[in-house]
């Protein structure tokens, strides 16, 4: 009854050009400038850091209750710890039979504090389903991980329990995820929209 | 008729005696929840959600088809009512599905916002719910999902009497009653979206708007539709805020809006669907001039430069009787007015058309449709086209063409080959001058030397007179696309260039303008145009004449 989504995605033009956000960084003072006054303001919380665990570190070494001292994971030689209930990057859920659970229903779209999720809907073959997402993409530049989208959404069409927290890119554009991206179908490549030399 | 007085949820109304409890109760700002009750339809009372409680009787009322007494008490927020209304709608949902994610209805619908006003119990029911037809193609424009009916007959009704074509009924008998096209019908009235509106939730949903864009994306302005001579009053819903889900076009949908003077609830599927002109890749978004064969862009300021001096250069040169300017019924009054003060006062041009030709006329019938499909025409009068300013033929100018007697053609929104056909092609080429301004890209404009971008009537606020003389304001719903601008801000400009004086910036001032000057139009007040509109001195009955 039901076939599994379009392999490719036709775009409307309206989303061929993905709006950039202009960011104004602020202007340095002249203290800042100077260089050396910062330098030693980093060097002072540094060394604070360092005294304050050598003492907790030393204090539980020989027995005393005391706060535990950080821990330094080797990152990213050592894997990033997330916990189990942490948020973190999306995916979309699918049926027994492999079609996306999503239908279309914006309801994500729509509590999306940071407007990041973008859906297009169509006719889906199977008249029980009615509707499903043709296209479905999630700009993970924009995006808080509030996790409101799994909140809102009434399907469990998505998740964000990837435990996948690195989505970095070397663009904008490339930090946008496709439905054929977020189900699995298709992975990631970071670079896809590098300009190769 | 006598007044009665009495009191609802302890508000005292006065209302016509006999007149329906619902009706006055909405009138006092208190909603009663109904669905199958509809001003214009009737009041069956099959649905029972409109009960409420009358002091003295002892069973509860459907407000929908109590008369009003003198003296009545009466409750729709009591406990026995509420408690009455609460149960007709775990009625109504005892087999409804659960489709809001996929239910185009959804954020407008009347089950949604009566379950969280007053419904909010939790379901109590154990059985399967019945299943019905998901999907139904019932005509061109109307698809049906008879499981999400609740059996108001609405819509039945609406095709009994209104359009009186009756292509749907009501089968089978309890549970499994349903709504379905009678056998080989379909709905496919020229009047059939209507039911799409009146349907209270989403077993009707309009094809059209399928799916598109949630209703809550949507942006809505009270507008007119420019269809044809009747000017309906409507709601246009745009959509700018997330252009990807209507693949960038602006306007989603137009809804018809309640006007009893112009047209009832009721828009024809003409109007409703009518917009796409308005996004479509033909619209002109940018000046062009040919020279030397060759096709150049340009600014206002050059084009303000350049195409009056020519004109008037050329009416100096070959007499301004040699100047036809093809206006159109489809521009606002502000619009007719600046096209009156550049072609007539100051150019004083031969040749003018505005009345309708082949070009803009089609079916016409007794409930809505005007055979004139552009919406001014009687704006037109009032300001003297036809009347005190003689109008031309599309026969005459096309003899003065090849003739040689007309040198130059100026051509708003309309296109002569439609009417002349392939053999005026030739006598074009004759033409000294020729433009073309208007939305859409027509045959003319390929073949005429300028070419000048306007705005679509939604995204310019200007008023239009109906057949009957019925002024209404529509509003911006949108920005100018591209570098289009409205009629009156060109002709406007070029006046100035010519010399001439126009002191406005905006419709309304020229709307205050008309009303000063025009007789037609005084004692009209643009903000006193209200949402229904007023009618032209001309066209009221001769008791109210003055009164405004
Ligand atoms: S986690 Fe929050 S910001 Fe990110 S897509 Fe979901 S709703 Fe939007
Ligand atoms: S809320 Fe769920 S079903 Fe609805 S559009 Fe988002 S992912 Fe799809
Ligand atoms: S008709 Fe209303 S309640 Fe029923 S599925 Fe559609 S939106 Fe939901
Ligand atoms: S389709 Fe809609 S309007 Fe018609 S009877 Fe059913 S609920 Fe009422
Ligand atoms: S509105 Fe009164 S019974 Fe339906």
């Amino acid at each position: 009854m039901t076939d599994p989504a379009p392999e490719t995605q036709e775009r409307p033009a309206s989303l061929a050009r993905h709006p950039a956000r202009i960011v104004t960084r602020p202007v340095m003072r002249f203290q800042e400038r100077i260089y050396l006054i910062e330098v030693w303001h980093g060097l002072v919380i540094t060394s604070r850091h360092f005294f304050v665990n050598l003492w907790r570190h030393t204090r539980r070494a020989i027995g005393l209750v005391a706060r535990a001292g950080a821990v330094t994971i080797q990152y990213p030689d050592d894997p990033a710890v997330v916990a189990k209930r942490g948020r973190t990057r999306h995916r979309l859920m699918k049926r027994e039979d492999g079609t996306p659970r999503c239908v279309a229903c914006m309801m994500c779209e729509t509590v999306c504090p940071a407007k990041c999720i973008k859906i297009v809907a169509e006719e889906s073959p199977d008249v029980m389903i009615e509707k499903r997402a043709k296209i479905f993409d999630i700009d993970m530049g924009l995006c808080v991980f509030c996790g409101y989208c799994v909140e809102a959404c009434p399907e469990d069409a998505i998740r964000m329990d990837t435990g996948q927290v690195e989505m970095s890119s070397f663009n904008r554009q490339d930090m946008v995820w496709n439905m054929q991206e977020l189900l699995g179908n298709k992975k990631k490549d970071p670079a896809a929209n590098v300009p190769r030399l | 008729m006598k007044t009665v007085k009495f009191t609802i949820n302890g508000k005292p109304v006065e209302a016509k005696e006999n007149s329906l409890v619902i009706d006055a109760a909405r009138e006092a700002g208190i909603e009663v929840p109904h669905y199958c009750y509809h001003p214009a339809l009737g009041n069956p009372g099959v649905c029972r959600l409109c009960m409420v409680e009358v002091e003295g009787m002892p069973k509860l009322q459907v407000s929908c088809r109590l008369p009003a007494k003198e003296g009545m008490v009466v409750r729709s927020n009591s406990g026995p009512a509420r408690t009455a209304q609460a149960a007709s709608l775990e009625f109504h949902l005892a087999n409804h599905p659960l489709d809001c994610p996929v239910c185009d209805q959804a954020g407008e619908c009347y089950l949604q916002d009566y379950y969280m006003r007053f419904g909010g119990y939790t379901s109590t029911m154990r059985e399967d719910k019945v299943h019905k037809h998901k999907r139904l193609d019932i005509g061109p424009n109307v698809m049906l999902d008879s499981e999400r009916c609740i059996l108001c007959t609405r819509c039945v009704r609406f095709l009994d009497k209104v359009t009186k074509t009756s292509e749907l009924g009501i089968f089978n008998r309890g549970s499994r009653s349903e709504l379905l096209p009678y056998p080989g019908m379909s709905v496919d009235n020229p009047y059939s979206g209507n039911i799409t509106d009146i349907c209270p939730v989403g077993a009707l949903t309009d094809k059209n708007f399928r799916f598109k864009v949630r209703v809550w994306y949507l942006d809505r302005t009270p507008s007119i539709c420019t269809g044809c001579a009747r000017g309906c009053s409507v709601e246009v819903h745009t959509n700018t805020k997330r252009p990807w889900h209507t693949d960038g076009k602006r306007v989603a949908r137009l809804l018809p809006r309640h006007n009893p003077e112009v047209n009832d609830y009721w828009i024809c599927d003409e109007g409703r669907y009518g917009f796409d002109y308005i996004d479509a890749p033909t619209r002109l978004k940018a000046i062009s001039v040919m020279e030397n064969d060759k096709l150049r862009g340009l600014t206002w300021d050059e084009t303000v430069a350049a195409l009056p001096a020519e004109l008037s250069a050329l009416c100096a040169e070959k007499g301004s009787s040699g100047l036809a300017v093809v206006l159109s019924g489809t521009l606002s009054n502000e619009d007719l007015f600046a096209a009156r003060l550049l072609f007539v006062d100051t150019l004083k041009a031969g040749h003018l058309l505005v009345k309708t030709g082949p070009d803009q006329e089609g079916e016409e019938d007794a409930l809505l449709r005007r055979k004139e499909k552009v919406p001014n025409l009687r704006g037109a009068q009032a300001l003297g086209f036809g009347g005190r300013i003689q109008e031309s033929s599309w026969g005459n100018i096309l003899d003065g063409i090849t003739s040689g007697k007309i040198w130059g053609l100026y051509v708003v929104d309309r296109d002569p080959s439609a009417v002349w056909g392939e053999k005026a092609n030739g006598a074009l080429s004759r033409l000294r001058f020729s433009a073309y301004q208007g939305v859409n890209v027509t045959h003319f404009a390929d073949s005429a030397r300028w070419v000048l971008p306007s705005c679509a009537y939604v995204e310019e606020s200007g008023t239009f007179a109906n057949f009957q003389g019925h002024v209404q304001k529509a509003k911006a719903a949108l920005q100018p696309l591209g570098d289009a601008r409205p009629d009156w801000m060109i002709w406007g400009a070029f006046v100035r260039a010519l010399g001439g004086s126009f002191p406005f910036d905006s419709a309304r001032g020229i709307f205050t303008h008309l009303t000063e000057t025009e007789s037609e139009f005084k004692g009209l007040r643009w903000d006193g145009l209200g949402k229904d509109g007023v009618k032209l001195a001309g066209s009221r009955e001769p008791q109210t004449a003055g009164a405004a």
